[in-house]
């Protein structure tokens, strides 16, 4: 392996190997993030607690009271870890409020055909693990919600109540970082030397 | 040598690591804009781990996202209405201060949205990687630029290290035949582009905006289009340098000077995709047959020719739940469909330029009764060399209120709200649910455009006024 290891315990966080859960289904696509967290929310200077603002303007009504008929509202999504959602999953805004509410709520994975670059930079930092799954297993997901699925990040594999696995990718370097529990700016603060170097010559 | 993309030239120039199989490259960036929404935390990351900003001197801030844009609350004669908005302000001074960062601050004369004020200090130039925790850093690129939107733990990544880790995106040719006819804007072309691909069209992809097209447009119209390349999916949109961006630069007090800028310039003229690149996909449109654009949906690649009518969709859901929250009927033409609201500003079209085309547009006319029309300059430099032209002047006489710069109305941070049910004809870059207000409807089009609707109080096809 070409992975330096890391030496700095304050870099660690917490290792993944799996998810597993039952799905919450949400099949609108190209969710963008002010959906996810409406933008009046980012008026705040920490991470914390946003799980009650995802998805606020589709889970409350005008009075602040939890809509019934919105699927974050219902006993189905208590507990749920996995969210499969519609095409083009998180376009738009860079805020990183949309990783940190939908873990606060609970949520360790998102499942769709494409998920948004930044989205999907995001939430590989903060331990949301962004799924792309082929389409058919994708409208199984979306015509079945509730399946109790697991990821497995080591084998890359998606298994389906009736034991059969899909692959997915994940970027090699983020997939050990999660794997090994271990914060991606501690590897960057390791190429000190090589950043020198470079300011030297360019910069 | 093989021939090489723009993209690829930059790129390879910041290569600190190239990438492998295993690790992502390490990507070196020039200079990191920062403001108060997307960087508190970042702050916060550095002094639990004791760690420092590594080149204070590539860092610019800027307070734009939650600012008020009202001269009372801006020069301090009344507090900042918001907490929330005066907690994050504050936190950026100290964060400032204690780092060592350059801040144009509130009531600094450079203070404006950070997408506008890079390129008019002269801070954005050509082969410069540039980094914001904004997803319209893409605006950059329209100088040869390398330019993205990032989160905040990779805001934090970049104040320690002044580098990121990134995987080598693929490359997209968008091929611009033809020039815009009369009263079509770099924003409908844009429009038309993000139409055309769709809006995750360019996802994974840096595009390149080529053609001749291109090479008509002003530097505020470049900035124009790279600025919406998000909205096509796409982290990046570039312009390959040339004479038009190099006039721009020249004098900018942050711009090279002297034997220094004439030595950048020469290296600038690299900066373009040599004969035969390859790009991983091209796409072609012709700008001379573009009509003035519109959306009608809650994303920007809903959108259509202003002529037009609402499209069908029988048996789409996610079609219809989004003409539902319109307020649209497939069938319906969009040409008369009354509105409420007209915002003119954004780091899409808040530029000098963009002021102009509303002003000789709204010359001579008065807003129509009982519509709203906020005119927000991108930054304190285009707000007084506005009010210079006496652009300031035909806004106020029209009706319009006229404010002090910052993000305003594309994003409603910080109060400047559409209501329910409103429609808003914005020059902004997203019309997204409840994004300038919940249960505001947001018509996307040029600064054109608005100012047509502004007066008939309706949507209106702007070459009648041009």
């Amino acid at each position: 392996m070409a992975y330096p290891q890391n030496t700095s315990q304050s870099y660690e966080t917490k290792p993944i190997k799996s998810v597993k859960s039952r799905t919450v289904v949400l099949p609108s696509t190209d969710i963008d993030t002010d959906q996810i967290i409406p933008a009046r929310f980012l008026r705040t200077t920490t991470k914390e607690g946003l799980g009650k603002q995802l998805f606020a303007d589709w889970r409350y009504d005008a009075s602040g009271a939890p809509k019934a008929d919105f699927v974050l509202n219902g006993a189905e999504a208590k507990g749920a870890a996995i969210l499969v959602a519609g095409n083009n999953f998180g376009c738009g805004s860079s805020r990183e409020h949309a990783p940190w509410a939908l873990m606060d709520f609970g949520f360790r994975a998102v499942i769709s055909t494409e998920i948004a670059d930044i989205f999907r930079s995001n939430s590989l930092k903060n331990g949301l693990l962004p799924l792309v799954i082929d389409k058919a297993t994708h409208a199984w997901l979306l015509e079945h919600p509730g399946a109790e699925v697991e990821i497995d990040l080591e084998t890359t594999t998606l298994k389906l109540p009736d034991g059969k696995t899909v692959k997915f990718p994940i970027e090699a370097f983020a997939r050990y970082c999660l794997l090994n529990g271990i914060d991606e700016l501690g590897y960057l603060l390791g190429q000190d030397d090589a950043i020198s170097r470079h300011e030297k010559a360019y910069a | 040598m093989a021939a090489k993309t723009l993209f690829e030239k930059v790129w390879e120039r910041h290569e600190v690591v190239p990438e492998t199989a295993d690790t992502p490259a390490v990507l070196y960036i020039d200079l990191h804009l920062i403001h108060e929404v997307t960087t508190p935390q970042a702050f916060t990351l550095l002094r639990e781990q004791n760690l420092t900003v590594r080149r204070p001197d590539r860092v610019l801030a800027t307070m734009d996202h939650s600012t008020p844009t009202t001269t009372e609350e801006i020069f301090g004669r009344i507090p900042i209405r918001m907490e929330s908005a005066a907690q994050q302000i504050h936190k950026l001074e100290d964060n400032c201060r204690e780092f060592g960062i350059e801040l144009l601050g509130m009531t600094h004369e450079h203070r404006g949205i950070v997408h506008i004020i890079g390129p008019e200090l002269g801070a954005t130039q050509p082969g410069k990687t540039i980094v914001c925790g904004d997803s319209h850093t893409a605006t950059h690129g329209a100088f040869g630029a390398l330019a993205f939107g990032i989160g905040t733990t990779e805001v934090g990544h970049v104040l320690a290290t002044q580098c990121l880790l990134q995987r080598r995106p693929k490359t997209l040719a968008i091929n611009v035949k033809g020039r815009l006819p009369t009263g079509v804007t770099a924003k409908d072309l844009i429009l038309a582009v993000i139409g055309k691909i769709g809006v995750g069209g360019g996802t994974g992809h840096v595009i390149e905006y080529r053609g001749e097209g291109i090479e008509a447009l002003s530097m505020d119209e470049r900035m124009t289009v790279c600025n919406m390349s998000i909205e096509a999916g796409a982290r990046a949109g570039m312009i390959a340098p040339d004479e038009t961006t190099f006039a721009y630069l020249k004098g900018r007090p942050k711009a090279p000077q002297g034997a220094a800028w004439d030595k950048a310039v020469a290296e600038w003229r690299e900066l373009k995709s040599d004969a035969g690149a390859r790009f991983d996909r091209e796409v072609d449109i012709d700008a001379s047959t573009l009509e003035p654009m519109i959306t009608y949906g809650t994303h920007p690649g809903m959108v259509l020719p202003i002529s037009a009518s609402v499209p069908s969709r029988p048996d789409d859901a996610v079609f219809a739940k989004a003409l539902n929250y319109m307020g649209m009927t497939p069938g319906e033409r969009l040409i008369d469909k009354p509105i409420n609201i007209v915002f003119v500003g954004s780091c899409t079209n808040a530029r000098l330029s963009d002021l102009e085309l509303a002003a000789r547009v709204l010359k001579g006319h008065k807003v129509a009764d009982g519509v709203r029309m906020l005119v927000v300059p991108g930054s304190q430099q285009i707000k007084h060399a506005a009010e210079a032209l006496g652009l300031d002047k035909i806004f106020l006489d029209a009706g319009a209120e006229w404010r002090e710069s910052g993000c305003s109305m594309c994003i409603g941070m910080n109060g400047d709200l559409a209501g329910k049910g409103q429609y808003v004809v914005s020059t902004s870059n997203r019309n997204f649910e409840g994004r300038q207000g919940q249960g505001a409807r947001t018509l996307l089009a040029s600064p054109a455009t608005a100012a047509a609707a502004a007066i008939r109080g309706r949507i209106t096809d702007p070459r009648q006024f041009i």
